[in-house]
């Protein structure tokens, strides 16, 4: 990686809301010190040259959801040291991986104004069915200082520092009262991963689940918690099919109480 | 005479996968494509089933430039289905985060995307090496749009705090007050990007528009208003789908809007500019005129100086809004389900954002249907390139390329956004 020149960052997009690639925008303060840093080879979002592979390091937002996008994924890895996913899309398939949970025939009765001018596959599926990711970066949107981050690590050749808790922790952290406890309010945070620095239970609601599921998450036993708190079986399949809905811990858990 | 074709594969510095296939025959343009291949994503066809007060986040992730416009005009449409109004200081902190969110916007695509195209770099890093001290302005500017949506939206994309009816915390007061110092740097620095902008070369280039956007009795609008145009249109929200209408064409996968009977219209800076300079702020219209702006702007080139004045205003306006702060009795209204179809419209940074649904007594979606901005342009921007290029055909290819892409990026069109209308219907036996 530390041949001649920088390393050259690339950054590639597949169906997604860009909002995770913006992020790298977002480091106002940083940005001229990551740019001074790497070369970044091809970023189309922001610039309009582009250079030829191969990368040392890609970022790849979005999920796979064409057969054209199917292909292209391939060409990148092989153009690709490091491949990093960033985000919900790229790592679970998004909130558009909600067509994934749609039966095949009424899929097929969806009827377009044109249906034959547009190609798109049955599933939105992550990066990594399809290829070899080297490190997934999680978030709806990802935390901007994790992608700092990440960057700066695989420019290193180290491991990124990505804590694998449960927003709890960093509820805890942040000193937020437990809104489930406390308050009542029906919350993911314990069975999702750490990272957005716990920003919902301060804003007085509950975890939405955007960073998916932790390792080893218990997501049965807090779904009972949360039936004791009259949220109906509709609304907890709603909960779990959310951005992160075909992760394999929340899709199972919405598939189980799916009537 | 032989063709000519010019081939944009991949349109950069826009939001989304766009290309632009533009065929010649001598100086007359035979066909002109804006073609959109950015993946749909279907979010009309899974809203349906989704509680009404789940659509704010839902539907903000249509877009990670402009999430509180999709939350902006998904709130105002529930509330209407739902007979809620949300008035007095939970509006104008509406209007503040609003403000923040085109702050933001406006400084990247002035600032990262448009400028360069201006000043002859291929972006804003490039550009940086010889006018370091102006993009760093430009990002300091967007940070500061991006901290009144991190106080309170609780982050910048996909802000979690927005609910319908309101929000779910209103930060401390004091909190706020950290801002105004920000919001008084980024007036003056508003300013100076007006008259940074009004130096550049900006090509001539005119064409008479059917401008649309939101008319509000006495503020710039935001949230609400009149839907009006400068040839006749005057409608209330809840009539938009009697007046405008979407096709769906084979080159792209994102519906074009079109105004009935009268075909294609205009969004955005330029559009709500020209048809409410009179309710901007006292300072932001005079900047707009010291920078040779008329009260209506037809030259698209120009709209990297109304975006500016836009800025200015968005500074001005929050730094109002921050001024007259009253903290609001509860963070957001009740709202009691109820069956209905709610309508709502308001002012993305690219320009009007309508969200139409439909609910049940529950109040469960039936249906749902939204209208990006750079869908209700894209007709506008393939007739500004028909238009554009005759006179310029002798050019080199590269150059020629190079003005065509710019004549797109006048818009800032966010592609992402432009592909998730595509028009759904689901037949249930």
């Amino acid at each position: 990686m530390r041949g001649k020149g920088k390393p050259t960052l690339a950054v590639w997009k597949f169906a997604s809301c860009d909002g995770c690639q913006l992020s790298l925008l977002d480091c106002e303060d940083e940005l001229l010190a990551v740019v001074g840093a790497l070369q970044i080879a091809n970023f189309v979002e922001a610039s309009r040259a582009v250079a030829k592979g191969p990368y040392d390091l890609s970022l790849v937002e979005g999920s796979i959801t064409t057969p054209h996008d199917a292909e292209r994924i391939h060409t990148i890895r092989r153009a690709s040291k490091f491949l990093v996913t960033i985000g919900a899309c790229a790592t679970a398939g998004g909130i558009q991986a909600l067509r994934n949970f749609k039966d095949v025939r009424e899929f097929t009765s969806i009827v377009y104004a044109r249906p034959e001018y547009i190609e798109t596959l049955n599933k939105s599926t992550p990066i990594a069915d399809h290829v070899h990711v080297d490190f997934e970066l999680r978030g709806c949107p990802i935390k901007k200082l994790q992608l700092l981050e990440v960057v700066s690590a695989f420019l290193n050749e180290r491991k990124p520092n990505t804590p694998p808790h449960s927003v709890c922790l960093e509820c805890k952290m942040r000193g937020t009262v437990c809104v489930m406890v406390a308050h009542g309010m029906p919350c993911l945070g314990p069975v999702t991963q750490a990272g957005c620095g716990a920003i919902c239970p301060a804003y007085d609601r509950g975890c939405y689940g955007c960073y998916g599921p932790k390792e080893t998450p218990n997501t049965k036993s807090l779904a009972a918690l949360w039936s004791g708190l009259d949220v109906s079986e509709e609304d907890l399949v709603r909960t779990f099919r959310g951005f992160n809905a075909f992760a394999e811990a929340f899709r199972k858990e919405g598939d189980a109480h799916e009537r | 005479m032989s063709g000519k074709i010019i081939k944009v594969d991949y349109l950069a510095r826009v939001e989304g996968e766009g290309a632009l296939h533009i065929k010649l025959q001598g100086d007359r343009v035979t066909d002109v494509q804006l073609r959109i291949f950015e993946p749909p994503r279907f979010f009309e066809a899974f809203l349906r089933g989704r509680r009404f007060s789940e659509a704010p986040d839902i539907t903000a992730r249509i877009c990670g430039i402009c999430p509180v416009a999709y939350q902006m005009s998904a709130c105002h449409a529930m509330e209407d289905a739902l007979g809620v109004k949300v008035d007095g200081p939970l509006r104008e902190l509406r209007r503040l985060l609003y403000c923040g969110e085109w702050i933001e916007s406006h400084s990247l695509h002035v600032y990262m995307l448009h400028a360069p195209d201006f000043l002859g770099y291929e972006d804003a890093i490039q550009m940086a090496r010889d006018h370091r001290e102006i993009v760093q302005r430009g990002l300091r500017l967007k940070k500061t749009g991006n901290e009144i949506m991190t106080l309170l939206g609780g982050r910048e994309i996909h802000p979690v705090n927005v609910r319908v009816g309101g929000f779910y915390k209103i930060p401390p007061r004091h909190q706020f007050d950290a801002l105004t110092e920000k919001l008084k740097w980024a007036r003056e620095a508003a300013l100076e990007t007006v008259r940074w902008v009004a130096k550049m070369p900006i090509p001539q280039f005119e064409r008479d528009y059917e401008f649309v956007a939101l008319r509000h009795p006495n503020e710039y609008p935001f949230n609400e208003g009149r839907l009006v145009s400068n040839k006749g249109l005057d409608i209330s929200v809840r009539e938009y789908d009697q007046h405008f209408s979407e096709e769906h064409l084979a080159h792209s996968n994102a519906l074009h809007s079109v105004l009935n009977q009268r075909g294609a219209y205009f969004v955005g800076p330029l559009a709500r500019y020209s048809l409410n300079f009179d309710r901007l702020s006292p300072l932001a219209r005079e900047a707009a005129e010291e920078a040779g702006l008329e009260p209506v702007c037809r030259n698209p080139f120009q709209s990297i100086i109304v975006r500016s004045v836009e800025i200015l205003y968005a500074c001005e306006e929050a730094l109002r809004i921050l001024d007259e702060f009253e903290t609001p009795e509860k963070p957001a209204l009740e709202v009691p389900p109820r069956v209905g179809t709610g309508y709502g419209c308001t002012e993305a940074p690219r320009g009007i954002l309508y969200h139409r649904y439909r609910l049940d007594a529950q109040g469960v979606i039936l249906d749902a249907k939204i209208v990006p901005p750079t869908s209700q342009n894209q007709k506008t921007i393939e007739d500004d390139l028909r238009d554009f290029i005759p006179a310029r055909v002798a050019l080199p290819p590269d150059e020629l390329q190079r003005q065509c892409e710019q004549v797109v990026r006048n818009y800032d069109p966010c592609i992402s956004c432009a592909t998730h209308f595509l028009k759904l219907r689901l037949e249930r036996e």
